[in-house]
Formats: C-alpha cells, structure tokens, sequence
C-alpha cells in the first residue's frame, strides 16, 4: 500500500480553504444519525467531542480517568501560540508556519503546519468566548509573551497553568453537551482494542475499571486523542496514567506507527533525586526568558560544588560558563528544546554537573531578580518557584534552580493523513497520539495549540467529509468481529493474571525505562541500539513468564490496568529503537552521534531520510515494515538549523 | 526513615472497610507521599497482598485527581495536594493516618479512592458559557481589567480535589460550586447566563447530597489552591438576586 496523505492541491496558502468547501457536508437532519466515538478528554478529545456534539452527532467520550477534566493536558504550563501578531513585532501565519517547519527540522509536512498555523488565531478567540481567563495588560487586552526559542511573542498564556485553563474551557464545553444529551461520558473507563469491519473502524472494546466488565461501542467513526507515549521511558513528565496502549493496539489492527523515535527531551526539569523517584517535574521552560544557564568553568569548582564546600554564589562571575549564551550568542538561553537539552549533557558529561549526581545545571534568576525586582519575577513564575521549593526544600529566589532535561513529549504517533485519518478508514487520531505537525522536534507552547487546532477546527470539517460517503445506516455491534476482539481482550486479561510470576510490573517498567533513556535517549548511536533491541526482546520474553499481577479482574485493579499498559511499551520500545536505528542521520530530537557537525549540530541528510517513517504491524514477534511517505518541501529552503 | 502506617482497607463500596497498620522502613525525606505509597505497594506485592489502591495522575498538584485525609486533614499537614506533599513534613517513628474522602456525596470505590463524580454533574448543571465553536468575536474585543481577570483567574485554579468536601463537617461543596460561579459571573462572557448557572449550581449541589455551609471556613484553609471564602459570599449574592427575579428551576 501506498501511503497516500491526500495534501490539497493548489497554493499553500489556499489548501484548506479549497480543501475545506470540496469537503463533502452531511446533511443536518442526518447528523443525529451518525455515532462518533472520543476516546480521550484532554484538549483534543474534550475540543472535538464538544464540537461534534454541538453540530448533532452522537457522541461517546471516554477516558481513564475519573473525570474528563484530569487529562493530562491539564498540567501544560508555560502556554499557548498563535499568530495574532498582537504585539505588531512582526509576526504572521506565515512565519509561524515557517518557525514550526525550522524548529521541527524539515521532518514535517508543510500542508498540515500551514493549515495549524491558520487556525491558531481561532484557538484564542474561541477559548476566551468560553471564559478562559488568560492573562492580560493593565489596558485589559490580552499578554503575550516570547517562548520557547520563537523571537517573536506570541505565546498566549495563563500565569503557569495555561493548559489548566485550556483544558476547563474545553471541559465546560463537553459538560455542557453532556447535559444537552448528545454526549455520553465513560470516565474510569480504558479502551482495549479498536474494532474493524470489512478494514473500516466501527467500533472499541472497553474495561469498566472499576468492575471490570468488557464492554463494546459501535459507532461510524473512531477518534484517539489518548495522548503521547514519553511513559515508555518510566520516568518522564507526564502523568502517571498517560500510555500507548489505544494508540498501540490501533497499530496492530492497521493503523501504521510514524517516525516512533522522535521523542523530545524538555531541557528544564526537576533532576532526579533518587531510585524512588516516580515521575519528573517540568519547569516551564518560560523561565529561560528570565533564567540563565549555567555551570562552573571547572570540573574542579564543579566538584567543590558536588561536595558541597562552596555554594553557588561564592562563584565568581568570571568562573561562571553561561554555555548557552556563549554558543549561540543570537539564541543564548532560548534556544529550541533539543538544542538546550543536549548542551546540558555535554556539559555534566565533562563532569560539570552541579548536584550530588552530578547530572544538573543551574537555572539562575539572581540577574533578573536584581533587574526587575523580585515582586516582579514572582507575578511571573510564583506557582513554578513554589513548587519548586516544595519538591526541592530549596528556595529559588535565593539559590539558583537546578534542572536537568527529561522526557517529555514524542513527536511521533500513528500515522495520519492531511484529514487527521489513519491508515485504518473510519479511526482518525488527534493531538499528541498522532504524528502529524511537529517533525522532529516541536516548539514550545504549540502543542496545546494542535490539540485545540485539530479538535475544535479540523476535525468537525474532515470527519463530516468521510461520514458523508459512508451513508447513515446504523453499526452493529453484534458483528462477530467485535465477538472476536473482546475474546482477545479477555483472553490477555486471564493471561496476565495467570502469569502469577515473582517481579512487579514496575520493576519491568523501571527496567524499560532504564534502556530506552540509555540507548534511545537524548544521544543514540547504531551499537547502542543494537544492543538495546536485545535487552528489550529479553525483558519482553521476562515479563510474559515472570509478572506479577495481583487480584482479580471484576474489581478495581490498579496492577491490571499498569500491566496491560507496561506490556504495550515493551513492543513500542523495540518499534522505537528500530526508527532510530533506520534513521541514519541526526534530526531534532533524534541525535545519532555518528551524523553531527564538526560543532556538534545535529546533521541531517535530506537526501535520503526527507522522509516520514511509517511502521506497518506484521504480527506477534515479527520485525515490522518500513513504508515512506516522502516529504516535499515546495515553500521552505531546507538548510542547515543554526541559532549561533 | 521508619513509619507506621494505618490505612483505610476496603474492598468495594459493599464492603465496611476497616484500618491495617503496615510497619515501613528506608523511607527517604526526599520522596512524595504518593512515593511513599508506592513503596508500600511494592512490599506488600512481594508478599502477595493487595496493593493499596488510591487515586492519583499528575504527580503535580494540578489534575486533582489524587485525595487522602491524612492524619485528619485532606491532602495531610501542608496545604498542597497530597501529591505534592513531601516526606520531609513527617518525623522518623511518626505514625500516619490515611484514609479516603469521607462525604456521603463522595461514595468509596476502594479503599482510599472514592467517587467524585458529583462535582462533574455540577458543572454540567450550569458551569459553562453557552457558546458553539465558531462564529466567536475576536479575542481582543472585549477589553477586561487586570484586576478582574486576575481575580477571576484566581477563582479558576480550583482543581476539583474535593479537599474543600472532605474538610467540611457538613461536607459542604460551596466553596467548589462557587469558584466556578464567581469566574464565569466576574467575566463579560460568563455575565449573559450568571442567575440561571447560579440557581442550576446550587440546586444541583443540593440534589447531590452535599451538606450545609455554616461558615466556619475549614474548606478554604484546607483547599490546596487557596480558594477563598470570598467566591461563597459571591455565590449567595448571585443565588440571591438570582431568586428574587427569577423564571428558572
Ligand atoms: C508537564 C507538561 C507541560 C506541558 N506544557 C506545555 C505547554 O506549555 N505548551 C504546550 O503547547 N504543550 C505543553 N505540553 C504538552 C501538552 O500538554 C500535551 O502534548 C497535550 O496536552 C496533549 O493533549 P492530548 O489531548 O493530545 O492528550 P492528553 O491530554 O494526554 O489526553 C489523553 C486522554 O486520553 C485518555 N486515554 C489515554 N489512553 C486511554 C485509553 N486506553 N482508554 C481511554 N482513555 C484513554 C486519557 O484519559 C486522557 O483523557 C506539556 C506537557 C507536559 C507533560
Ligand atoms: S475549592 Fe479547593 S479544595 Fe475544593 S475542589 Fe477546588 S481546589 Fe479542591
Ligand atoms: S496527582 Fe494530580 S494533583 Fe495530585
């Protein structure tokens, strides 16, 4: 099969508009006959069932959670984009477009990106109509602010819990379908395979959680909005619950895997105290507005620090290294995620970290605070330094903040054409759970604006195209093909609990995570993930014989629930280190050590990985297929990403 | 670090429920209390008992999914969430408390996890503003003052922990209902609906079997996002002028 992305034709500038009046429409009076299924209420999920609610369909909205407002979203902070240009500094569609191709290293399309940053402007109006309270000017019209490598500011933003706030407006939204009757809520309830019929998704197999009955849901149309994957690696900054396993188990019934490897390392992160350590703690990377970052020149001094015989003041300016000011004089402290992320390991690589572990680097406001004054930088970033403080026991108003990178966000996901479709018809995938805006690496505060992008003003129009053509006669759910998948899904259930090993699911996790974060990490290298390839098939063949899953499955199981999940990373993982072992070349936040720049930049080879890897499921234990959807750059020179 | 644990064991909402005391060594100051937990669920795993099964999601005091009444207080001794809360708050040889939410609104499921679905009716009886995606002004017509969108900000931050329920020993959820009234009634965009959502709020908290509010202001010094007292005598004068004129409930 080939990998078809259905691009519009025609001027960049005018695909959507044309794409979006030869759309085919479904009539009004028919809407109420088609049934949609949301699996997710993040911004995605929660924007686009609301949305399809309000125009008639029928909608189910799942989530694993105990409410639709606790997705993971909610706890995005530094902001969200859009193209205003509200500042008149200069911004535009265009050049938003134009920093989101840049900043993702020529690894996305340009359609999607262009399409993104059109609606952005939207997003904004859309989310202040329903009450989000952004932050505004004295004059009482909304702030902005620079972020995230982006020279102009267009950053939208709600102190440091936009994504809280993004979330509650599209939550209200959905709440207020769900008492109009055309949503119905499934909360504790976790998707457990996609049903197809005749190759067409046509309905889910779901887990009550807490009683733990199989259940089934037809519908004309399957969305995932189940978020990103970073989990795969045990400790990262999402939530604890955030997993692959909708979007994996969509894989293996037909929905092609893209570009898995590219996972993005966040460059300002609580580090890691310790072994107990369950998941790491973002610092908004807004405060690389006002933070500089530093270690010591020395490895000597770095040391002193490490044993505590000095402190960080009693540095000298002069024996400071602002490492990122110095090699990218135009960028300094804001450039992109990848680029930051790396510097900080070449820095404690040379045994230049700043804390007991010695993988840290300081965060330091003490310029900033002397410039602005501390009430100023508190109205700022007051809820990050409390919470800090709260994590650390140190008090960064005094002391300089020590981060270190951590997983965050992956850029890759399932495959999805220009409709947000994968290459199952009928099972579309928003936001994080997809592939599709980011390249290889994704700018800051622009996630929370594809989630909201692809739920509020893409798929209400796409979704309506393919529903059209498919007529309104009702799903079945007494086809034996969802029969069939929930056997399969009871059949894993008694499995799991049947194993009756000796280690806990953590343990396995831990164990994944460990070789994901040593071999596919912030650098990989062909050895390193050859060797990971083994390490991960063993600790896969482990799991199967020696898990242990406790209690039964008609209850709440929590071990249940992270054991389904934990066994859906181990074949991601090994999916992971294949793209990135395929991927011969250096790009965004995949970095192979043998393709970088005398200077240490990530080098790309256009010629021969300009590409979009897609991974096709071939059944249990085989190695799966390559297929490329080429990428055709029309509007953007592609060059060499330089923030010198 | 050395603990004794006293926690809620409840198999399931049929189930009367009753304390287990668990014996814990090597705890780290450093760790969260959901850390703590986890090394609990680790050793009792190993023996083959059942995890102790409790509610949590971001691990960053902002989902508000996790809960716990520890040592008498929701979210324990500071005013964070449980999630945020650090073992350096407790003393070697302490003995700690935990159990779940009490509030007959707030049924248990398991153990220390409980049903908080009450609060997502709430919202759906009223808090919203009406309108579709689409066909909205532009975001900078409607100038706001700093001031009140900062203290409607303030209102928004409520991240539907329950704490404020659980604190309340009438297990009152006014100090909830009335974040999300006195946002929405602050704002231009929430002002057209402000009688109807504040009589629908209320008499849905009410349908739900949450408790009276005698002012004794618990459920503010416990909420771990501050949420202040002010947004309930806001919501009364709402409800208020809300009744004297009006058609709906
Ligand atoms: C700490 C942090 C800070 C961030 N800050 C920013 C920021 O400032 N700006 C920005 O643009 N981006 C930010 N991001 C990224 C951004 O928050 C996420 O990419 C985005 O919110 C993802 O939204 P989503 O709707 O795709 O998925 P999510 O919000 O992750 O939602 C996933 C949903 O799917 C459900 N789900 C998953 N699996 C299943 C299943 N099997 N069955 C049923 N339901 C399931 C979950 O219950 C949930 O409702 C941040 C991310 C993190 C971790
Ligand atoms: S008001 Fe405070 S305590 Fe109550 S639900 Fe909201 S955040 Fe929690
Ligand atoms: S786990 Fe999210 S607030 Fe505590």
């Amino acid at each position: 099969m080939i990998l078809d992305s259905k691009i519009p034709a025609g001027p960049l500038a005018e695909k959507w508009t044309k794409h979006k009046f030869t759309s085919k429409l479904v009539n009004p009076a028919n809407k109420r006959k088609y049934e949609v299924i949301v699996v997710g209420t993040g911004l995605a999920g929660a924007s686009a069932a609301a949305s399809l609610a309000e125009l008639g369909y029928n909608v189910k909205a799942f989530c694993f959670q105990d409410s639709p407002r606790r997705a993971h979203s909610i706890a995005a902070q530094g902001g969200i984009n859009a193209a205003k240009n509200y500042q008149n500094d200069g911004d535009s569609v265009y050049r938003l477009f134009y920093d989101t191709i840049k900043g993702g290293d020529y690894r996305a399309r340009e359609a999607n990106v262009y399409r993104l940053a059109e609606v952005s402007v939207n997003i904004i109006d859309q989310c202040v109509a329903q009450g989000v309270p952004f932050a505004r000017e004295y004059g009482g019209l909304l702030a902005n602010r620079s972020f995230g490598g982006a020279q102009v500011s267009r950053t939208f933003y709600a102190r440091g819990q936009t994504g809280q706030q993004l979330l509650l407006g599209a939550y209200s939204a959905l709440s207020r379908q769900v008492a109009n009757g055309k949503v119905k809520l499934y909360p504790r309830t976790e998707m457990m395979d996609v049903v197809t019929v005749d190759g067409h998704a046509q309905g889910i197999v779901t887990r009550n959680l807490i009683t733990g009955a199989i259940e089934t849901h037809a519908a004309h149309a399957v969305l995932l909005c189940t978020g990103g994957y970073g989990n795969v690696f045990f400790l990262s900054t999402n939530a604890m619950g955030s997993n692959v396993t909708a979007a994996w188990r969509a894989h293996k019934k037909g929905a092609h895997f893209a570009n898995p490897c590219y996972t993005q390392i966040h460059p300002t992160c609580i580090p890691v105290s310790g072994d107990h350590q369950s998941k790491l703690t973002l610092m908004s990377e807004s405060l690389r507005n006002d933070g500089r970052v530093w270690v010591p020149k020395t490895v000597a001094m770095a040391e002193k620090l490490r044993k505590g015989e000095i402190r960080p003041r009693d540095i000298q300016e002069e024996d400071r290294d602002y490492y990122l000011e110095r090699k990218y004089p135009s960028f300094g402290n804001l450039v992109p995620r990848d680029v930051a992320s790396r510097n900080a390991k070449y820095v404690c690589d040379e045994g230049r970290g700043v804390n007991e572990t010695g993988e840290a680097v300081f965060l330091d406001f003490r310029d900033a605070i002397n410039r602005d004054s501390e009430a100023t930088i508190r109205a700022r970033y007051g809820n990050l330094f409390d919470m800090y403080q709260q994590i650390t026991g140190e008090n960064p108003y005094q002391t300089p903040m020590k981060i270190y990178p951590a997983v965050h966000y992956t850029m890759g996901g399932l495959w999805v054409d220009y409709n947000l479709m994968t290459s199952v018809p009928g099972l579309y995938a928003l936001g994080e759970a997809n592939f599709s805006d980011h390249g290889a690496n994704r700018l800051g505060a622009s996630a929370l604006m594809q989630g909201l992008a692809d739920g509020y003003f893409v798929i209400p129009y796409t979704l309506g195209d393919y529903l059209a053509g498919l007529g309104t006669k009702p799903v079945d759910t007494n086809h034996p093909e969802f029969e069939k998948a929930v056997k399969g899904v009871k059949d894993k259930i008694s499995k799991l609990l049947g194993i009756k090993g000796t280690k806990s699911v953590d343990y396995f996790h831990k164990k994944l995570g460990k070789i994901m974060w040593n071999d596919c990490g912030m650098a990989r290298t062909a050895e390193g993930l050859t060797r990971a390839k083994a390490e991960i098939k063993a600790l896969r063949a482990e799991f199967w014989k020696d898990v242990k899953v406790l209690g039964e499955n008609e209850e709440l199981n929590q071990s249940l629930e992270k054991a389904h999940r934990v066994a859906d990373f181990l074949e991601l993982g090994e999916l992971m280190v294949d793209d990135a072992l395929n991927r011969n070349e250096s790009c965004g936040g995949h970095f192979r050590e043998e393709y970088q720049t005398p200077e240490g930049e990530a080098l790309r080879d256009d010629e021969n990985f300009a590409y979009v890897a897609a991974w096709k499921y071939q059944g249990d234990e085989q190695e799966e297929l390559l297929e490329k959807e080429p990428l055709v750059f029309e509007n953007v020179k592609l060059t060499q990403r330089s923030y010198k | 670090m050395k603990l004794t644990l006293k926690v809620w064991r409840q198999k399931n909402n049929a189930d009367k429920g009753g304390f287990v005391s668990y014996p814990l060594d090597g705890i780290s100051t450093d760790m969260s209390f959901l850390e703590m937990l986890d090394v609990l669920n680790e050793e009792l795993t190993e023996k083959g008992e059942d995890p102790v099964h409790f509610d949590h999601d971001c691990r960053e005091g902002i989902c508000g999914m996790c809960s716990l009444y520890i040592n008498g207080k929701p979210h324990g001794p500071q005013q964070t969430t449980t999630c945020q809360l650090h073992m350096r708050s407790f003393n070697d040889g302490d003995t700690i408390t935990i159990e779940p939410w009490r509030a007959a609104a707030f049924p248990v499921v398991k153990d220390l996890v409980v049903d908080r679905s009450a609060f997502d009716r709430i919202i759906q009886s009223g808090g919203y503003v009406s309108v579709n995606t689409g066909g909205v002004p532009d975001a900078n017509e409607i100038p706001i003052p700093k001031t009140i969108a900062d203290e409607a900000f303030d209102a928004a931050t409520c991240i539907g922990c329950g704490a404020c329920v659980a604190a309340c020993k009438n297990a009152s959820a006014m100090l909830f209902t009335s974040a999300k009234i006195s946002q929405l009634a602050m704002l231009p965009q929430g002002k057209v609906e402000r009688k109807a959502r504040a009589e629908k709020m209320i008499a849905q908290m009410d349908a739900e079997g949450f408790g009276a509010c005698t002012n004794t202001g618990a459920c503010s010094a416990e909420c771990p996002k501050g949420i202040s007292l002010t947004n309930i005598a806001r919501m009364n004068r709402e409800y208020f002028s809300a009744v004297l004129s009006s058609e709906n409930v």
